[in-house]
């Protein structure tokens, strides 16, 4: 700050950030004040659109409760998204019907992410939270391939079984989908759909070994309290899983703590699975039960074009057929810059601190590059061990730059097989999937 | 600087009345005092924007527990540059059509943020139709697919786009 001289810049910047905050604080307001009325409107969506003609709907919640008179004023430009439940207002919504919703990355600079803070991608409606009964809640574990179909109460997982605790980072398929081009459909995920939380739980590995696995199990597939979002009670939302290869890691979870805490509703309470380094749609949540299949799972969104990409690679756009497709595995190396936040200005002379975290889905993480200079040159950064494998690890370095100007500050991180990640976009797929292109942040130098 | 005192005191009175005048006297400092005390403490909650809970209700104060699934439609049924803002989406031709027939399941956003070509629409339409139970849309899917395919269409951006700089908000950061 004090290195820029031009107090008219200066003045900008502290007018807008005071504007900020009281504006937030507004929004605050009348968020609660939005809330309470929504909390009084005890309708599904479904029969509130049947009841109401929409031209009136504007009017039919009275604007009196309003903290001020000329309200309207002050909404102008203010995003209309909900709150979601248990979650930072400055999640990034992309969707609330299912709620799906991002973590910008200057967000996401803890090295623990905090519950609050953590992605949300929901297939179907989630069940509220005022529902569930955690005593009572009970996961079944059946199918073709265990001895005997048993159930255990939440309490009987926590007291009969050793419990463990592990970093697991958890990110979507689809992470990164934005990008490619041309657009496949589906959330538009930029960079956002990946946390790294402290899980704790029991593992699945010694609740099957309890049940009992028959020589033919190769495949486990979950069922979670979920519903479909056309109300259609037949109709399950997700129902995915992981080969029994990945479901016997020492470090795959059936856990009700995330953090410390109870998991966040749109997370899964109270129970859901935790498969850290696979497409987080493997992990599901509001967990009831487990199938054991000798065969790979067949539920909802498990078959092709769903989490799987082309076998053989394809030119962009091309047409794939479902038999061609492959389901997606252990995710591939990434990183991300959580510090700074992209568009920072400093001074020449001044070193930048950059930091951030890096992973891959089979494998860790062996060094992080930064580069100013688009890939001319590549400087290696500062990387932490993993705690535990499948936590997401840090890298940091300080860096200098040659003149004045813009600049574009790039991480690539490479995992222990040698593999990197690309500058440009990988291999384009119908559905979007497996984005790890390096991140990348805009500075200035004045 | 003390207003005068009746006539004819002793010692002791005097001393009594010049107490009770500095007592009069501190106590209108010391609600100013409390007042200014009130009004900057406000101050400093809108400024950053903390919660007036916040000591006691850790962090809950931002958030609601039920579910917000009805729509969000209170003040937001308005147009502003063009876009219905409650739902996201491009305010134009067919804009009811695609409002009823498509929100009733899923979000406006979900349409705005992708991008296909006219045939991308219509197979994504198909898709839902074969798996999501979304009904026939008969004589409207042309002037619905007329609507996505005019404001939802696909731009060439190339093996990857640059960073939008238009769109970076510029900031000065305070290295220590």
């Amino acid at each position: 700050m004090n290195n820029i001289k031009d107090t008219k810049t200066q003045n900008a910047f502290w007018s807008k950030r005071y504007k900020e905050r009281i504006m937030s604080y507004l929004e605050f307001l009348k968020r609660t004040n939005k809330m309470h009325q929504k909390d009084k409107q005890n309708n599904s969506r479904r029969a509130f659109l049947k009841n109401t003609s929409l031209s009136a709907i504007p009017f039919s919640l009275g604007l009196g409760m309003l903290p001020f008179p000329n309200w309207k004023m002050v909404e102008t430009g203010v995003r209309p998204f909900p709150i979601l439940p248990e979650k930072h207002p400055e999640l990034v919504v992309l969707n609330d019907r299912p709620i799906n919703a991002e973590t910008p990355p200057h967000l996401l600079d803890e090295r623990i992410t905090p519950n609050d803070l953590f992605f949300v991608r929901n297939n179907g409606i989630y069940p509220e939270k005022t529902t569930i009964k955690k005593e009572a809640w009970t996961l079944t574990i059946e199918g073709e391939s265990v001895r005997q179909k048993k159930a255990y109460t939440l309490k009987q997982l926590q007291e009969q079984f050793t419990n463990h605790t592990y970093q697991l980072t958890l990110e979507c398929g689809g992470n990164g989908r934005k990008e490619f081009n041309p657009p496949a459909k589906g959330n538009q995920w930029s960079t956002g759909a990946v946390g790294c939380a402290t899980w704790t739980g029991v593992r699945l590995k010694d609740v099957l070994q309890d049940v009992g696995l028959k020589e033919d199990a190769v495949y486990i597939g979950y069922y979670g309290k979920d519903t479909h979002l056309s109300g259609d009670a037949a109709k399950v939302p997700i129902s995915r899983g992981v080969p029994i290869s990945k479901a016997l890691e020492a470090e795959s979870l059936i856990a009700w703590s995330m953090n410390g805490e109870d998991i966040p509703t749109l997370n899964g309470y109270p129970l859901r699975l935790v498969f850290g380094g696979w497409p987080a749609s493997c992990s599901g949540k509001w967990l009831y039960k487990i199938v054991v299949r000798n065969k790979k799972h067949d539920g909802a969104k498990m078959a092709a074009p769903s989490y799987s990409v082309p076998c053989t690679p394809v030119a962009s756009g091309a047409k794939v057929l479902n038999e061609d497709m492959c389901t997606i595995e252990a995710m591939p190396v990434k990183s991300l810059i959580t510090y700074p936040r992209t568009g920072a200005t400093i001074a020449l002379g001044q070193r930048l601190p950059i930091r951030g975290h890096a992973w891959s889905g089979s494998t860790k993480v062996r060094e992080v590059f930064y580069s100013i200079n688009f890939g001319a040159t590549w400087k290696k950064c500062q990387l932490t061990q993993p705690t535990n494998r499948h936590a997401w690890q840090h890298f940091s370095a300080l860096i200098d730059f040659p003149t004045v100007g813009y600049f574009e500050v790039w991480a690539r991180a490479v995992d222990d097989t040698g593999r990197s990640q690309p500058m440009l976009l990988p291999g384009w797929n119908p559905k979007g999937y497996l984005n790890n292109a390096c991140h990348r942040i805009a500075v200035k130098i004045s | 600087m003390l207003p005068p005192f009746p006539e004819n005191l002793d010692k002791d009175q005097e001393k009594q009345y010049t107490a009770a005048w500095w007592n009069i006297f501190f106590l209108v400092i010391g609600s100013i005092k409390a007042l200014l005390l009130v009004i900057c403490v406000i101050f400093v909650f809108l400024l950053f924007d903390i919660q007036p809970t916040a000591f006691w209700k850790k962090k809950e104060i931002n958030y609601t527990t039920k579910s917000t699934y009805v729509p969000i439609v209170d003040a937001d049924d308005r147009i502003e540059n063009g876009i219905h803002v409650s739902s996201g989406l491009k305010f134009d031709e067919n804009f009811e059509l695609v409002r009823a027939n498509c929100t009733a399941c899923h979000s406006g956003k979900l349409i705005a943020q992708n991008r296909a070509t006219r045939e991308g629409w219509q197979q994504m339409i198909r898709w839902m139709q074969a798996t999501q139970n979304l009904w026939d849309l008969g004589s409207k899917e042309p002037k619905i697919l007329d609507y996505l395919e005019k404001h939802y269409a696909p731009q060439e951006v190339g093996r990857r786009a640059t960073i939008d700089v238009a769109e970076v908000e510029w900031y000065i950061l305070n290295i220590e």
